[in-house]
């Protein structure tokens, strides 16, 4: 059932995660045989409740879980061609996947400009200064702010930890709920830029998101995570027309109320999709 | 009231001061990177300055050679000592790890006793004449030239952190290990770059003195002076180490100048830093600058 099968599209594949198997502390199991392909080029969309293990899944992929005493115990990440499960973080960064950690993680007693030049730190070519340029272009307004990245706005922070993401170059971004605690215009904002970049720079884009409306609206194609499984997948346009997406992740699936005598089965069908 | 014995200690107050400051750059930059509170800190002075007369007397090799390499020497070291000691220790509760240093600090003293023996012995003379005339004031040569490294240290640091690529991704590693990894900084690799750097700095300040006082074990009581110097300034700050340095520097000499001029208790000198430590830890327990969220241990 979790074997994922190829999304509808021609594009060459630039990630695929195969059958993988993440614990925690040795015995807590997180992702229990999870699959997904993200085809080059493409945003991509990994939604689902709280605890799915989305963020896991993200960790996996960029090798972060090794700092919070996870590992990747069965199956396959492979990457433009390789294996790379069992990698360091800091070389997964080097081989083109940056993650924009959940809650932006910007370092806070940095200016804008310094965290900008930390996102460059694998790179060693001279293009980084037209790269600060490129990224101001981006979010004009991370120029005027002088002080200390710790004082920004949250959507401002957002918008430098997405910066700081594309100072590295990468071929990958791995979006950890770019929408948290932002307000719905700032939202919009957030995501017309992930579309801008994916469509400007060619930068592949996973992002992980619970605002599953709008990310439905900018991916291409989706997977919907249940207790570390995919428990579905599809295009956008599928999934946005899924009578249990509707329901259980964009509302308003049904045209009258339910009541809470329907919740008993409410709970059971969604644990069976 | 004599007034060019006081200038005088001022002087040499400042300039120990600035040394004091080195140190403590040094130290605080273990600190800021690993949250390790090195113990070991004096010994690294000893160490370089053992290195570099060896150097010097058996090898008869001139100061502008030696000295590069003892740098060079002492930054293997930091590298090595990191790698086959400490990095072991990554993950383990923190008194574990400072505990290891301070065992450090044991070894290192016994094998320096053991090598070269308990007594001083001097540097051959570096500088043709061993002291110079400023603004009317006989200051040793070598102080002079200390005060100059240590303003080219601190300018340097000040750089370093502020401009160079690696010195932004140490201030990361510093700020949060796991942000710093998912940047593409191994972590692991600055904690071996802050022990270099820190071991290399400090060497300096141990040449300094020890062209100064001759080598001994003695030097290795900076690594204890150095604690007022970065606790008044604040752990984790280093311009705090700078200023907490020069204080302690000062503090010392004019409290030698009041004891020296009325008290004759005979030991201010050692201890006044002591007492405004215990002064500090009571009054402002994050020091100057220090950042107010750090863990004490």
């Amino acid at each position: 059932m979790a074997a994922a099968p190829a999304p509808k599209t021609a594009k060459p594949l630039l990630l695929s995660v195969n059958n993988i198997e993440v614990v925690y502390n040795d015995v807590i199991l997180v992702l229990r045989g999870l699959s997904l392909e993200v085809p080059e080029g493409e945003i991509v969309a990994l939604l689902g409740a709280n605890g799915a293990g989305k963020s896991t899944t993200l960790k996996a992929i960029s090798g972060l879980l090794k700092t919070e005493d996870g590992a990747v115990t069965r199956g396959d990440i492979t990457f433009a061609g390789e294996r790379i499960n069992g990698i360091d973080p800091d070389q997964i960064v080097r081989r083109g996947i940056f993650q924009v950690m959940e809650g932006r993680r910007i370092v806070s007693d940095m200016t804008c400009l310094e965290n900008l030049r930390l996102g460059a730190f694998t790179r060693r070519d001279r293009g980084v200064k037209d790269d600060i340029e490129m990224v101001y272009n981006y979010f004009p307004r991370l120029k005027e702010r002088t002080g200390l990245a710790g004082y920004l706005s949250g959507g401002e922070q957002q918008m430098l930890a997405i910066g700081r993401a594309l100072m590295a170059r990468p071929k990958l971004i791995l979006m950890d709920e770019p929408s948290m605690g932002l307000s719905p215009l700032l939202v919009k904002e957030v995501f017309s830029i992930i579309r801008q970049i994916n469509r400007d720079l060619g930068v592949t884009i996973l992002l992980v998101e619970q605002n599953a409306r709008m990310a439905l609206q900018a991916a291409s194609s989706g997977y919907i995570m249940e207790s570390g499984k995919v428990v579905l997948d599809g295009t956008a346009e599928e999934l946005t027309s899924n009578e249990d997406v509707k329901e259980f992740y964009l509302g308003g699936g049904h045209e009258e109320r339910r009541s809470f005598k329907g919740l008993k089965s409410f709970k059971r069908r969604k644990r069976w999709i | 009231m004599n007034t060019s014995l006081f200038l005088q200690l001022l002087i040499n107050g400042l300039i120990v001061g600035a040394l004091y400051g080195v140190v403590g750059m040094s130290f605080v930059l273990i600190y800021k990177a690993s949250r390790i509170v090195n113990f070991a800190q004096g010994e690294f002075l000893l160490i370089g300055a053992w290195a570099c007369w060896w150097l010097l007397t058996y090898y008869q090799l001139p100061f502008y050679v030696g000295f590069p390499i003892t740098l060079a020497f002492m930054m293997v070291f930091g590298v090595v000592l990191q790698t086959v000691v400490l990095r072991p220790m990554i993950g383990e509760p923190i008194i574990s790890v400072i505990m290891v240093t301070i065992g450090l600090s044991i070894f290192f003293q016994a094998l320096i006793k053991w090598m070269f023996g308990v007594f001083a012995k001097p540097f051959p003379p570096i500088f043709e004449s061993p002291t110079m005339n400023v603004f009317g004031l006989e200051v040793q040569t070598v102080y002079v030239a200390s005060l100059l490294i240590s303003i080219l240290i601190m300018a340097g640091f000040g750089w370093f952190f502020k401009f160079s690529r690696l010195g932004l991704a140490m201030r990361a590693t510093a700020f949060d290990q796991q942000v710093a990894q998912s940047l593409g900084i191994s972590v692991k690799r600055m904690f071996a770059l802050s022990w270099a750097i820190s071991a290399m700095v400090s060497a300096v300040a141990g040449v300094v003195v020890g062209v100064v006082n001759g080598v001994s074990s003695a030097l290795s009581v900076f690594g204890i002076k150095v604690f007022p110097a970065v606790i008044l300034g604040g752990l984790d700050s280093v311009i705090g180490a700078v200023v907490g340095g020069l204080i302690v520097g000062l503090l010392e000499n004019v409290a030698h100048y009041v004891d020296s001029q009325w008290l004759n208790w005979g030991n201010m000198y050692e201890i006044a830093p002591f007492y405004v430590l215990i002064l500090i830890l009571m009054l402002k327990p994050y020091g100057l600058f220090g950042t107010k969220d750090i863990e004490r241990v």
